[in-house]
């Protein structure tokens, strides 16, 4: 069990939402994690390469700033096991590749644009995730 | 001055990202397990993150270009195609293995655990791998057409 936070997690979506704003205000982009960190992947280290590292460097950074501000850090629990986790981010790689985009960009950043691929991505990784789900823990893990 | 102002937003996005819950795999998980140990809480996330964000860039777009850059930068694609489908297909069924999306997983990089290095392994050598299968169709379709 993990306990509802309505509160907290509208709050967080909210500074999400605002980071994905400011980022499209000043540099004129898309908030998308998967795409940030695919561009990080290159080997051309040009203006483009620079913001997204940065970006992702803040990200990185942020639990500093978590436990500043709560004097812990944030609770993690990871219930897969190594194996599935790695399984599991393969195909995060590979799927976000082929279907240009992951939560946050399609699910954040491109519905607020009202894009129609963007709601068709979400709602299909929404379906096949509680799919699995339901798969692995009630009728192959129960 | 320009890389100053990513580091924070992207610090801005990671403490939504922690305060949120996305970044807890057992959250994640339980949000999706409607039938079990049911968790809504992340439905509230992607309604906050999408409230702020679809109003922020509607009022963003009537400027004529971004702050420090010369323009939008925005997908142009509009067709449905079956790589978009499939590709966020999998995507999901990974997410739901796994518990991390990318966005929730990068900030917990900071924390310094073992498991999520992993998965963060794991997704760079999915987006490699679907990289080089995706220039090396292209490039036998190009020889074909």
């Amino acid at each position: 069990m993990t306990e509802f936070t309505p509160l907290l997690s509208f709050g967080g979506g909210v500074l999400i939402g605002l980071a994905a704003v400011a980022l499209m205000a000043v540099h004129g982009r898309i908030a998308g994690i998967n795409g940030i960190v695919s561009g990080f992947l290159t080997t051309q280290l040009n203006q483009d390469w620079a913001w997204r590292t940065a970006f992702l460097a803040g990200m990185i950074a942020s639990p500093l700033i978590f436990l500043g501000l709560s004097g812990q850090l944030p609770a993690i629990s990871i219930p897969s096991s190594p194996l599935l986790l790695v399984v599991g981010g393969f195909l995060t790689g590979v799927g976000t590749t082929f279907g240009s985009g992951c939560t946050s960009g399609h699910g954040v950043c491109g519905m607020s644009r009202l894009s129609g691929r963007s709601i068709v991505a979400t709602v299909t990784f929404m379906v096949t995730a509680a799919t699995t789900v339901y798969l692995t823990r009630h009728v192959f893990g129960g | 001055m320009r890389l100053l102002f990513a580091f924070s937003f992207g610090l801005l996005f990671g403490c939504g990202i922690l305060i949120s819950g996305m970044g807890n795999p057992a959250k994640v998980l339980n949000f999706f397990d409607v039938a079990g140990t049911w968790d809504p809480s992340l439905a509230f996330v992607m309604g906050g993150a999408v409230l702020v964000t679809a109003i922020g860039y509607r009022l963003i777009f009537r400027m004529q270009q971004p702050l420090l850059a010369q323009a939008f930068t925005l997908p142009t694609k509009q067709d449905l195609d079956t790589r978009l489908v499939g590709g966020s297909a999998v995507f999901g069924i990974g997410w739901g293995l796994s518990g991390f999306c990318p966005g929730g997983l990068v900030p917990v990089l900071g924390i310094g655990l073992i498991e999520p290095l992993m998965t963060f392994a794991a997704i760079i050598a999915g987006m490699l791998a679907a990289r080089w299968a995706i220039s090396t169709r292209y490039r036998t379709d190009t020889a074909q057409a």
